[in-house]
């Protein structure tokens, strides 16, 4: 726990205070006037990559809580994500709810849905939770395909966007909305780390069985672990629905879900920063890979446009390896070491 | 009755060939403790390989074959030295992750190099059925259950009567006892992916050959995995037999199934399996009863 020089604690609240220092505060501040300012000058295309950005920074914040909080491994958050985004697209497309009453529906139902397919995590652990997860997903996405008469089957399913005040949505509007989202679910994601609920978690994670001896309900408590990471995905489906307004099956892939995974290992487990840092990090990489794709498609112009989306593919693995060899702890651990030495500069001990 | 035992029959050629790829899972799991996640898509990247020396490069069926297994031990050995040995001592999750990573590589490389829709091998075993009195067997079924039971064959002659096989299966029990009684435990480590790419391949060019070469062919890899948890992830004979019965369950189950929900439940009953499997009896038909109650 170290501090800038002149900062001291003088109670247990203040330690584990959300923001703890005045330059804390004034940084945070800081970045979200510049969110809330980059419409004004960035470019549509640009907005675009944020608003997904924040989509999935909210679901990978709920896989981080299952898996870097609770320890338990889930290859189904693509799944959940898919729930979220049909239940609300069909309660809109088909039954006429707006936007701001489908999205609690998705996020409930997926908390519900979650909790199913987490009740293997009874008898389970590791890997063969990742193999439960991993039917979860296939499972969900099954059936979305064959009940075309409520999901479009695979031909996807048009979504009314949200209205407000019966104006439509820009690319611009639909970045707030994200925005306010994705602040609004990190702030809930850190709180979250510092409550009975958040602790529990931790000690599930590091010794079950030490757990249960303290007293902690290990399978009420991983239950929860499931609800709220499902909840997170609904939610991010929910916008991701919104903010595309057509949604198929293929936008759900399992490879998805390792990719997330890959987030939180590049991130660092079991830090909320970490994800942000993770998935800012991965999606910055695959949108620099998606800009460099069409340099290479003309200077070797046999290989063709779809280089870009295999290259991101194997860069991606790559960064997964290098990360778990390399620095096995993450980015915000490296972020923690970085600003550590800052702060004791030039005595570095 | 005739479609019930010809649905069983199909159903067990093809579960010959998921049991011959779970065979390659719990072979790692085993001797080095990581379930590897790659493994769909090392069944792909096999199916192409072949299909590349076959077809793209023209070869002859015998070269290609040799072609084959000499990039599969390549693959392997790659994959130990510059993947899995350097995360010796971390935890196995992370072992476990870097699976998925190579799974991603793999992928890419297969997009990169083989793109576009799927292939077919030029026709090397006769597509003309073969009858039993009702029933009707086609002849590459045929052919491919019983190269997998020749592979099973050599597996267990492997492992019963070699030195080597007798050195994996004392890793397999104990790394540090293994390593003091003189095996060099990090050459087992080698041979073991080694041993377990073949394995894929194999599965791989097989399961294309029935189907056809394209990525779809990684989904049919990943039902190994409730191969392997039917059968128990530590046992040689319950990947045979988790590998047929899940085989044997999907051909029924689409039989039956398919006409009341519409189709493509052969997709979908590996995974309702697993979860009943994994529910039920979570370590499988003859695996051993370690998993700790909570």
């Amino acid at each position: 726990m170290w501090r800038p020089g002149g900062t001291f604690d003088t109670s247990y609240r203040e330690t584990l205070a959300i923001f703890r220092t005045r330059f804390h505060k004034f940084m945070l501040l800081l970045l979200f006037i510049l969110l809330l300012t980059t419409p004004l000058y960035a470019s549509q295309y640009f907005l675009s990559v944020l608003s997904v950005a924040f989509i999935i920074i909210i679901a990978v914040h709920g896989l981080n809580i299952l898996t870097g909080y609770t320890g338990q491994i889930s290859l189904g958050q693509v799944g959940f994500m898919a729930v979220g985004a049909y239940v609300s697209g069909i309660l809109g497309a088909r039954f006429g709810l707006p936007f701001w009453a489908s999205l609690p529906c998705a996020a409930f139902s997926t908390g519900v849905v979650g909790l199913i397919f987490g009740l293997p995590s009874l008898r389970l652990k590791g890997f063969y939770l990742a193999m439960a997860t991993l039917a979860a997903h296939f499972i969900i996405l099954w059936i979305i395909i064959h009940a075309p008469e409520f999901s479009g089957g695979v031909d996807g399913l048009i979504i009314p966007r949200l209205q407000i005040a019966g104006l439509g949505m820009t690319e611009r509007s639909l970045y707030y909305v994200n925005l306010i989202f994705v602040a609004g679910m990190t702030y809930f994601a850190r709180n979250l780390a510092r409550t009975r609920l958040g602790r529990s978690f931790v000690a599930i994670r590091d010794n079950d069985l030490a757990a249960e001896v303290m007293g902690i309900d290990v399978f009420r408590y991983k239950l929860t672990a499931f609800f709220i990471s499902a909840v997170f995905a609904g939610v991010a489906g929910s916008l991701w629905a919104n903010y595309l307004g057509l949604i198929t099956p293929e936008q759900f892939p399992l490879m998805d879900a390792i990719w997330f995974l890959g987030m939180i290992i590049v991130g660092g487990m079991g830090s909320v920063l970490g994800t942000i840092f993770g998935v800012v990090l991965l999606k910055g990489l695959s949108e620099v890979v998606i800009l460099l794709g069409p340099m290479l498609g003309s200077i070797a112009p046999a290989l063709g446009g779809r280089v870009a989306a295999a290259m991101a593919q194997i860069f991606f693995g790559v960064v997964i390896i290098v990360f778990l060899i390399f620095e096995p702890r993450g980015l915000a651990h490296r972020w923690g070491l970085l600003k550590t030495s800052f702060r004791m500069w030039p005595f570095s001990y | 009755m005739a479609t019930f035992l010809q649905m069983m029959l199909t159903g067990v050629m093809v579960g010959g060939i998921y049991g011959l790829m779970a065979l390659g899972i719990i072979l790692v799991y085993k001797a080095t403790g990581i379930f590897n996640f790659a493994h769909g898509w090392f069944v792909l990247i096999g199916g192409f390989l072949f299909w590349a020396f076959l077809v793209q490069l023209g070869l002859p069926f015998s070269v290609s074959v040799l072609l084959l297994l000499a990039s599969g031990c390549l693959l392997g050995l790659l994959i130990e030295r510059l993947i899995m040995r350097p995360l010796i001592g971390q935890p196995v999750l992370s072992a476990i992750m870097a699976t998925l990573g190579l799974a991603q590589i793999l992928a890419g490389i297969q997009t990169l190099v083989w793109p576009g829709p799927g292939r077919r091998y030029p026709e090397f075993i006769s597509s003309e059925p073969m009858r039993f009195g009702d029933l009707m067997v086609s002849q590459q079924h045929l052919w491919t259950f019983i190269i997998c039971l020749i592979v099973f064959g050599v597996f267990i002659f492997f492992f019963k009567y070699t030195l080597l096989g007798l050195s994996m299966r004392a890793t397999a029990e104990d790394h540090q006892l293994a390593q003091s009684s003189g095996i060099n435990v990090k050459t087992v480590f080698s041979v073991t992916w080694i041993i377990a790419v073949l394995m894929t391949f194999t599965g791989g060019v097989l399961l294309c050959s029935i189907y056809q070469v394209s990525p779809t062919v990684t989904e049919m890899g990943l039902k190994a995995f409730p191969a392997v948890l039917f059968g128990g992830l530590e046992s040689v004979p319950g990947s045979i037999i988790g590998g047929i019965s899940v085989g044997m369950l999907e051909g029924l189950g689409s039989g039956y199934l398919d006409p009341l929900v519409g189709g493509g439940m052969k997709e979908l009953i590996p995974y309702i399996i697993l979860l009943l499997v994994l529910v039920i009896i979570p370590y499988g038909l003859f695996g051993q009863k370690r998993i700790e109650r909570i």
